[in-house]
């Protein structure tokens, strides 16, 4: 009971992070792990978390999950607005991201995100190109970072000459949802964060007030105008969305592709490869949704009624933490599950969750790790980790390192 | 010795697949996949190459796909001899040859009828030869429909309100041609899932413009002085005048070519048991010939070992898959085919979905969401078990009730789930119609008796 009772204490312990896998290991060996009264229910088998997505009966609710008792590994952010479809049940859910759906991917917008690509390449080449002369860099600061939140700048319609101001707002924003550094930095960040969310607050909603009287071809305008039979988002909404959008489609982008440059880094054969061939990137970022997903865990479930995972009855009104990370690796599900292997023909990964709330970003996050991925390994000259594993960030959910320090010949 | 002969057959023996759709295709690259190495037979009526006909009902009549691009893409090289626009035409079990309406004929050592389905035709025939009578069920007769609705028809008609009727309808309205749509029953879609769903998609083609008429029958179709349909007299003494008539009445089993071949082969296809063997017409299984997709029929272990026909996509590759396996395997390494019924369709813009038996249940319960805002799973419920479920712009939920199905849930559904509404509370009637009437054909037909009545727990093969 010893070893068990620390084994989720262990999984958030930061001595841990830079490998967690041989914890998840373990994990697996009690697929319905529950080690103390009022924690969590941890489900880590593959077909598991795969069943527990798709369960009518496992609410994402924000009001049940406090009811469950929240504790620091689902605790939603405090946005100051209306809970995000994230954390709502259907309807509320459905008809919120149904109405961001049409604004976002096929059937109604099927050319959004494909339309992008020429404009991701174009800031992927201009961030490399900006390494200059540089033959040693910080990949998470100078190019994993920086990428994402222009590319949702450009997904909204912030403009352009805006983009400088509304990234200081997110900087800090984003900065302040990790644990770590809320601790370290102290009240004055607290205050700077809070002030960010403000500030990034009254400028959006200016934005959507712009793009109500004067609609464009941008997200935000299709958010405002969507003439569907679920009507428009409220204002509230639209900031809702817009945040979360920004939020989820950042940090997790961030490691996507840092995990991703430390992976291939690590198997340099498969670099190799990609450099040869770019086209290897669509399943080099599959395997690597499977082999290191930005998104470690799903903690934020409770279940609304008794239900039964393996034999055991998880009682009705507990949290339930679903280890996405845990499963990829399942050898139930994968042969050979800890070997990062971009060829194995079938990757069907729970990387971007399954079910309802499977990944609302997935389309662009494959497109901006595709081209990242692609580009790094093109352009950089005999690149190599200076530090091996490098630091990681505190978070156990949103996992990835803090810094990437890499060495390089050049560039091409 | 059985042992020997499966080796050479494997090795250099001949295998003759009738039938050159979906089934047949998926049943010639699991042979190649599992190592058969013998000389391969792949016979079809159509002059094409195998194509995906669930596309011919939706993109091709919309212009957004070519009923000419609709080939299926292969999995692998077959290394196959073809005879395509050569239909069979008879079966001499005793020979073991095929013979070809071209007067060839080909032996086999073992043989895969897999002929499917065609589009019932207009009982009439003089009415069926008029000008604008159409079927819909390969890819010439929607090439034919796509160049009709494209010259702007006045009216269109389509007898029959099953998947298949619903879908052209559906294809009309987007394109803004008027249409009507006869049906037998109350509502659209009853023999797949009953009235109370069929009572919702009656309102999806009402407030989509359909002129949809309910229990008629079409008396006659009237043509013009030169041969051209122009009005369809409807037994409420109607007549609605139009210049392109769908015949949507379901399909025919293309069981013909066996007649007085000595197979358990008929009007409601081939019976076989669960391994694909083909039941001879005394019953006895025969061991060199196998049967699958759409013109099959099979026990099914979940639904009381019912005979099931399943006119599913999913059911022709699974089933070709099996067959295929089990036609060159010793009896112990012979898999059950045990899919799960699942179909689907795309109509005015609501995606729906299915597992199960639909047909099967007595009573239904909408455990998430609501019928009045057509987005709902609905539940299907027989002598106290969750035998189906059916999704309307709901489908990410489907694999939770698929389990259910599995594993014998109690029915009704008593716990609670994320979207219950107060009208899901209670379960009503499924309200199918009298199986012992005609209809436009469900997609499920349930036929035989259960040699046992057992509570199972099924545990389907996972990848």
């Amino acid at each position: 009971m010893t070893t068990q009772a620390s084994l989720v204490r262990q999984i958030t312990d930061f001595a841990h992070r830079a490998d967690p896998y041989p914890l998840y290991e373990e994990l697996r060996r009690t697929p319905v792990l529950h080690e103390e009264e009022g924690g969590p229910y941890v489900i880590s088998s593959y077909y598991d978390i795969e069943a527990l997505l798709h369960d009518p009966r496992i609410s994402s609710d924000a009001a049940n999950l406090a009811a469950a008792g929240a504790d620091e590994l689902s605790q939603a952010e405090n946005t100051g607005l209306p809970p995000s479809f994230i954390r709502l049940d259907p309807p509320a859910h459905d008809r919120l991201r149904r109405i961001a759906n049409s604004a976002f991917g096929p059937p109604h917008t099927p050319r959004r995100v494909d339309d992008m690509r020429g404009e991701l390449a174009a800031i992927v080449t201009g961030l490399i190109d900006g390494f200059g002369d540089a033959r040693r860099i910080d990949l998470v600061d100078r190019f994993a970072y920086p990428f994402p939140v222009t590319v949702i700048c450009r997904l909204l319609g912030v403009p352009r000459e805006d983009e400088p101001r509304f990234r200081a707002w997110v900087d800090p924003l984003v900065a302040s949802l990790d644990p770590e550094t809320r601790e370290e930095a102290g009240a004055d960040f607290a205050k700077s964060a809070q002030e960010a969310r403000t500030q990034l607050g009254m400028y959006l909603a200016g934005l959507v007030e712009q793009r109500t009287r004067e609609p464009r071809g941008d997200l935000l305008s299709d958010l405002v105008h969507s003439r569907g039979p679920d009507g428009a988002m409220t204002m509230m909404e639209v900031l809702s969305t817009a945040v979360l959008l920004l939020i989820a489609g950042h940090e997790t982008t961030v490691n996507l592709i840092a995990n991703g440059m430390l992976t291939l880094l690590r198997h340099p054969e498969i670099l190799r490869r990609l450099r040869e061939d770019p086209r290897l990137a669509v399943n080099v970022v599959e395997e690597l949704l499977r082999y290191e997903p930005p998104v470690q865990m799903v903690p934020q479930r409770t279940c609304i009624a008794d239900i039964e995972v393996r034999g055991v009855t998880i009682p009705k009104g507990s949290r339930i933490w679903l280890v996405l990370a845990a499963g990829n690796r399942d050898p139930e599900r994968f042969p050979d599950p800890g070997r990062f292997d971009p060829d194995r023909g079938d990757i069907q990964h729970l990387g971007f969750g399954s079910g309802i709330h499977s990944c609302f970003g997935a389309p662009l996050a494959r497109l901006e790790a595709q081209i990242a991925l692609a580009e790094l390994a093109r352009r950089l000259d005999n690149p190599r980790l200076v530090q091996d594993p490098p630091p990681y960030r505190r978070n156990a959910v949103l996992r990835g390192p803090r810094h990437l320090e890499i060495a390089f010949d050049g560039l091409r | 010795m059985v042992a020997d002969y499966l080796e050479r057959l494997r090795r250099e023996g001949r295998i003759v697949i009738v039938g050159a759709s979906l089934a047949g295709l998926r049943a010639a690259e699991t042979l190649r996949a599992e190592g058969f190495a013998g000389s391969l037979t792949l016979i079809g009526d159509e002059p094409y190459e195998p194509y995906d006909r669930p596309p011919l009902s939706k993109a091709v009549l919309l212009g957004r796909a070519s009923a000419r691009h609709t080939e299926l893409p292969h999995r692998r090289e077959i290394d196959a001899k073809w005879r395509l626009g050569v239909a069979a035409t008879g079966l001499d079990l005793t020979a073991k040859r095929v013979r070809l309406a071209d007067g060839d004929e080909v032996e086999y050592d073992r043989l895969l009828i897999a002929t499917g389905v065609r589009a019932r035709p207009w009982p009439k025939e003089e009415e069926a030869r008029l000008d604008g009578v159409c079927v819909l069920r390969t890819r010439d007769d929607a090439a034919r429909l796509y160049q009709r609705l494209r010259s702007g028809p006045r009216r269109v008609v389509v007898i029959g309100a099953g998947f298949a009727g619903s879908e052209v309808a559906s294809a009309c309205r987007e394109k803004g041609i008027p249409v009507t749509v006869a049906e037998r029953a109350g509502a659209p879609l009853v023999g797949a899932l009953g009235g109370a769903i069929g009572a919702v998609a009656a309102d999806l083609q009402l407030e989509n413009g359909v002129d949809l008429r309910t229990r008629v029958t079409v008396t006659a179709l009237e043509g013009d002085a030169i041969g051209r349909v122009r009005a369809v007299h409807l037994s409420d003494e109607s007549v609605v005048e139009a210049d392109v008539v769908v015949v949507s009445l379901g399909s025919q089993r293309n069981t013909e070519w066996l007649t007085g071949s000595g197979l358990g082969a008929g009007p409601r296809g081939v019976a076989c048991d669960a391994g694909c063997r083909a039941f001879d017409f005394r019953g006895i299984v025969t061991d060199d010939v196998f049967v699958a997709g759409d013109v099959a029929r099979s026990p099914h272990a979940l639904f009381g070992y019912q005979f099931l026909s399943l006119e599913h996509w999913g059911n022709a590759v699974a089933q070709a898959e099996t067959a295929a396996h089990n036609m060159i395997c010793h009896g112990a390494d012979r898999r059950p085919h045990l899919w799960m019924p699942a179909f689907w369709s795309s109509q005015f813009g609501v995606n729906i979905k299915s597992v199960g038996v639909p047909p099967m249940g007595e009573q239904l319960m909408i455990t998430q969401g609501s019928l009045a805002e057509r987005r709902f799973v609905g539940v299907y419920g027989h002598q106290g078990r969750t035998v189906a479920a059916v999704t309307f712009d709901n489908a990410r939920w489907l694999e939770f009730y698929q389990r259910q199905i599995e594993q014998g849930a109690p029915f009704p559904v008593e716990f609670p789930t994320v979207d219950r509404r107060p009208e899901g509370r209670q379960p009503v009637p499924a309200d199918f119609p009298d199986p012992s009437l005609p209809t436009h054909g469900p997609t499920v037909t349930l036929s035989g008796y259960s040699p046992a009545d057992r509570q199972l727990v099924f545990t389907p093969a996972r990848h």
